[in-house]
């Protein structure tokens, strides 16, 4: 599909670039493009589950070696591998059901008994696959009425087996690739609404006369503020400039256009002023499966200041931040670095040094990283569109939107 | 008990350091006994380090830490510490005592105690061609009486021969012409056991009472208290007239070690002392003596006898002018000379310090230059650079400040019907008023003018004008150079040990001491490399760096968000500081106290470069109470970004407040350690060298 190719290079190579700022806007854009590929990808008549997994797995694969460091794209490209299975499974156990019926009906058809065997395999294999995924109340809660109440086509056994049987295939591929893009569209709109459902919660977590410290601009902390702010809580803020990028000053002139007491302070202020302050509220870049944050540079420097002074702090992410990696050495492996004419101007110190002796190698060396790796130990509280947790939940709320096979996205090698 | 442990041939420095000193160094610096009149304000700075004399150094100078004795304890106690002192050789324990002489040969301590040694030992050129080295042989004196206590009573016959060796060296040297002796040999003369002890009593008495003397505010006052008691519980065994011999003795002694070789002022104080003291010292001392008038000793007994309650109070740090006061502000502002505007949009939280607005003091202050007839137009152009910025960094401020004043005092002449010492006093406090107006003082600031103003204070009024003028600047001159300039030289030789090839520094901000460190390594050809940290809004970073570079040091930069990244590598943190406080807080550029954090969270050792008279008595736990703000609008605009002008018009909102803080407190458990002049010492210790140097500073 050429159309669909075009706009995976296109986003490819925005990702690269780095055009797309944040990972709300990747996010919505992963989902967005994987829908269109779900749409276009033509399904046979068998195995229609795996070879959109496939498909999806293949554009994803891309994505994610586009821009590794924004996890937000992987992670939604899990999401939706994850939707695939899910949707997979429950259409299974209601064919399941119409086939043991209809097996029930008539036994002497090998056609259908051989389509028997070959999906109580595969139902076989997700059942395997939904014992290696950890129990999760949602699947509970969602799977069982869903496939019971489930009106099945194959349940009406008639004499026109060849034609039913037919019909109803192509009925259940349409099934699944609608219900796969349904609940892409779900997700989506999740995406667009997880600052709502977020700053929902902020009242129950700010009080009068509050003081509230953050770092640089975070679309998340500033609805949430606002939110608190309209429900007429006062409270006063501090916000740390956030170098070299200095987006708090944006969020500070955000806030006190919605009549917030705003509080520009430098970032080298922020030990000074934590003793001062009831609560730490950042954004966040990711969240990894420890329960450990990824976040613009400098938050970790907050959080250990936070420590000290035993001053709550709060995360605030949308749930497609979660990341169901485990991070290893994630200040290098997961970081990117930003031009340094963010700290000298170019050129600046060219008259200074000598090239001829240094041997080559520059003397000056100029370090701008963009993010900050959190422990876990130092985040006292998430808030994400689905309630707040705390770290050492991360692993589990992970499961319930992830499963175990695709943590590794990687196209199955064509040999298998 | 003596033949246990042999003399020593090969002779340790014995050198009371307080705090942590690697193994081999050289000593800080390193002269010949000879020219110690040249380096005298070296050797007071070091040896200043090296004034208790109570009890004996068994450790030697290898060991990482030593824990600074006790200097005034019970005469009890006193006893059981110096046990060990009278059981060594008396040659030995001489020794030890040896660096306990001050001001004079102070970095050379290892020669210092052998020419001691072999002036007990016989020849005593070495030790008598040092001018007034008495304070040392008056220890040495004291010292050989308690190993004689000591050896009185265990054997009879060490006890014979010890004092004798004393006596019969202690003679020749009174011949030979040293003042010094002449105390040793006043104190052979004293045999019991009972008198001996009077002595020491005495001597701890009088150093407690020449404390009090010299300091300025008198927190001593339970130390005079002590020493006063123990004066009069050895009443029974000397007499009244021996006694106040020996006190003067002492601290004549003390005075001349301080003296660094120039003064005969002090030498002076010992005249209340000399009539009871042998003849032949008698005329030494008075030849010694015509050269300086004798106001010293007269002073000092007379503040003495203050009272003691009243002494306690006066140490008290002043509190600082609290700004949310308002009648003391309204106050205040009837007298200043800078006309203030409040700020707009001032942030809560620091109502208590000045928030003004800043820029039209500037101009309004240039416009006035010809019309302030009562500042002086040096310290008027300081206060100007104080103002605009052109002077940041402790240490300049401070040297600006001084040199500023030793031209008003060079310029000053006193108004007819008025007291030197008043009226001079009286212009500096304007000058400082008006400085604080400018920029309130930092620490070392503050520190300085107390040194000056103690100096003043100190002034007799017989001194004829030209006198106590030139004292005055020499008193300045001096100041400045051991305070500050050889300060920094002994920072840098201790600092520089810590650095090794291969290292990674972090440091922060500019601080003139680091930045010499950092150069000093360099030039001795140590291969490291140099993290140089940054924030805004001041960017010193940048100046700092391009030095580094421009000296071809290998150097990494970084701003103060990216500390996280970049501290994995870093071997060892390098910091400035404006102040130390009593409590261990350095209270610094604002930054360093996440850099410190930062550093503690990834086990890197955080030291602190300062020198010592940047220490204050004041406690501080946070940035808050006490700080000083900037201009705000310097966080709004970002230089070099153009497209960063979100808050140009950020007065106008009445919810926005931008806060320039200039300062933060680090707290003490960040800190691994303080390189001062007087050592490397853990922030602890902090209190104690304020206690036990701190006052020192402003006896000369």
């Amino acid at each position: 599909m050429p159309d669909v190719q075009t706009l995976v290079n296109d986003f490819v190579l925005k990702l690269k670039r780095r055009k797309i700022e944040g990972s709300q806007a990747s996010a919505k854009q992963t989902a967005e493009l994987l829908r269109s590929v779900v749409s276009q990808q033509r399904l046979p008549y068998i195995n229609q589950a795996t070879v959109l997994l496939d498909a999806v797995r293949a554009v994803g694969e891309q994505l994610i070696a586009a821009n590794p460091v924004e996890l937000a794209v992987g992670n939604i490209v899990r999401r939706i591998l994850h939707i695939i299975r899910e949707e997979d499974l429950t259409s299974t156990a209601s064919a399941m059901e119409g086939l043991s019926l209809s097996a029930n009906s008539d036994d002497d058809d090998n056609y259908e008994r051989e389509d028997h065997q070959a999906l109580s395999a595969a139902a076989v294999a997700a059942a395997a696959r939904s014992t290696l995924r950890a129990p999760s109340l949602q699947t509970l809660l969602e799977g069982i009425p869903e496939s019971a109440s489930a009106p099945h086509p194959s349940s009406s056994g008639g004499d026109s087996e060849g034609k039913s049987k037919s019909a109803e295939r192509s009925s259940r591929s349409k099934k699944l690739k609608h219900d796969v893009i349904e609940a892409i569209n779900e997700l989506i709109q999740d995406i667009e609404t997880c600052h709502e459902q977020i700053s929902e919660q902020a009242v129950g977590l700010i009080h009068q006369n509050e003081v509230i410290l953050t770092l640089g601009r975070s679309r998340t902390v500033k609805e949430f503020l606002c939110a608190a702010n309209e429900k007429k809580r006062s409270f006063r803020v501090f916000i740390a400039e956030g170098a070299p990028r200095y987006l708090g000053h944006v969020l500070a002139k955000e806030l006190v256009a919605k009549g917030l007491q705003t509080t520009v302070i430098t970032d080298s202020a922020v030990f000074a002023m934590i003793s001062r302050v009831n609560m730490v509220i950042v954004g966040a870049h990711a969240i990894m499966a420890n329960g450990g944050v990824i976040a613009p540079v400098g938050i970790n420097m907050v959080a250990l200041a936070a420590q000290r002074h035993a001053v709550p702090f709060v995360v605030v992410a949308g749930s497609h931040k979660l990341c169901p990696l485990y991070p290893h050495n994630p200040e290098v492996l997961l970081n990117d670095f930003k031009s340094p004419s963010d700290l000298l101007d170019f050129g600046e110190f060219s008259d200074c040094m000598d090239f001829s002796t240094s041997g080559g190698s520059p003397r000056l060396h100029v370090v701008n990283p963009a993010f900050d790796f959190i422990p876990s130990k130092l985040v006292s509280l998430f808030i994400t569109d689905t309630g707040g947790h705390s770290p050492s939940y991360i692993y589990r709320l992970i499961a319930d939107y992830y499963s175990a096979d695709d943590f590794v996205v990687r196209r199955r090698s064509t040999t298998s | 008990m003596d033949s246990r442990r042999l003399p020593r041939t090969v002779i340790d420095p014995k050198v009371r350091l307080v705090g942590f000193f690697t193994s081999g160094d050289p000593p800080p610096a390193r002269f010949n006994p000879n020219t110690a009149d040249a380096t005298a304000a070296t050797a007071a700075a070091i040896s200043s380090s090296s004034q208790n004399s109570d009890i004996n150094l068994t450790g030697n100078s290898l060991s990482p830490v030593m824990i600074p004795p006790l200097r005034r304890m019970s005469p009890r106690r006193c006893d059981e510490m110096q046990m060990p002192i009278g059981s060594y050789n008396p040659s030995e324990s001489l020794l030890g005592t040896s660096p306990s002489r001050r001001g004079i040969n102070g970095p050379d301590f290892s020669e210092v105690a052998t020419s001691a040694w072999l002036g007990i030992s016989g020849s005593m050129k070495a030790a008598a061609s040092f001018p007034g080295s008495s304070g040392e042989m008056m220890m040495v004196g004291k010292n050989g009486g308690n190993a004689l206590v000591k050896n009185m009573d265990t054997t009879e016959l060490a006890a014979k021969t010890v004092p004798g060796v004393t006596e019969k060296d202690g003679g020749t040297l009174t011949d030979m012409k040293n003042e010094g002796a002449g105390t040793v040999r006043h104190q052979k003369q004293m045999t019991t056991r009972a008198e001996r002890r009077a002595i020491q009593e005495a001597q701890r008495a009088s150093k407690a009472a020449a404390m009090m003397d010299e300091k300025d505010g008198g927190t001593r006052t339970d130390i005079k208290n002590e020493g006063a008691g123990t004066v009069r519980h050895q009443k029974q065994t000397t007499t009244k007239a021996e006694r106040r011999a020996i006190q003067e003795a002492q601290r004549a002694s003390k005075a001349v070690t301080m003296m660094d070789g120039k003064g005969g002022k002090s030498i002076a104080s010992t005249g209340g002392g000399a009539p009871s003291i042998s003849n032949q010292e008698k005329v030494l001392k008075q030849s010694q003596k015509k050269d300086g008038p004798q106001e010293t000793g007269a002073t000092s007994e007379k503040k003495v006898s203050r009272n003691p309650d009243k002494d306690r109070k006066k140490d008290i740090p002043q509190p600082r002018m609290q700004f949310d006061d308002k009648n003391r502000v309204e106050k205040a502002k009837r007298r200043a000379v800078v006309n203030q505007f409040e700020a707009r949009n001032r942030v809560e939280l620091f109502r208590h310090l000045p928030q003004y607005e800043h820029g039209p003091q500037l101009p309004y202050l240039e416009s006035k230059f010809f019309h302030l007839d009562n500042i002086h137009p040096s310290v008027y152009k300081v206060g100007l650079k104080y103002l605009s910025g052109t002077i940041t960094g402790g240490n300049a401020r401070c040297q600006e400040m001084l040199l500023a004043f030793r031209e008003a005092i060079i310029d000053y002449s006193t108004p007819p019907e008025k007291v030197l010492v008043r009226d001079l006093t009286s212009k500096i406090g304007s000058y400082v008023s008006f400085l604080i107006e400018c920029r309130p003082l930092s620490v070392s600031m503050g520190n300085a003018i107390r040194f000056l103003k103690n100096r003043v204070a100190k002034l007799h009024h017989n001194v004829s004008e030209s006198e106590a003028k030139s004292r005055l600047i020499s008193d300045v001159d001096r100041f400045i150079n051991e305070k500050i300039i050889v300060a920094d030289q002994i920072i840098v030789q201790h600092a520089v040990t810590k650095i090794r090839d291969g290292d990674v520094l972090l440091i922060y901000g500019y601080s003139t001491v680091v930045e010499m460190i950092l150069l000093h390594a360099h030039e001795q050809g140590k291969q490291f490399r140099v993290m140089v940290v940054d924030s805004r809004p001041k960017l010193e970073g940048k100046i700092l760096l391009r030095k580094l570079v421009m000296k071809g040091l290998s150097c990494t930069y970084t701003h103060i968000n990216a500390i996280s990244y970049v501290m994995h590598e870093v071997k060892c943190v390098f910091l400035g500081a404006s102040a130390i406080l009593s409590n261990g807080t350095v209270f610094s550029r604002v930054g360093t106290a996440c850099i410190a954090m930062v550093a503690h969270a990834f086990r890197v050792p955080v030291l602190i470069c300062c020198e010592a008279y940047k220490f204050h008595e004041r406690v501080q736990l946070d940035s808050i109470c006490s700080n000083e703000l900037g201009n705000p609008d310097v966080i709004s605009n970002v230089p070099g970004k153009e497209d960063v002008n979100h808050l140009a018009n950020w007065a106008d909102h009445k919810n926005l407040q931008l806060l320039n803080l200039f300062y933060d407190a680090t707290p003490s458990d960040y800190v691994s350690m303080i390189v001062t002049e007087h050592g490397m010492v853990p922030p602890t210790s902090v209190p104690v060298i304020v206690r036990e140097y701190g006052k020192d500073q402003f006896i000369f």
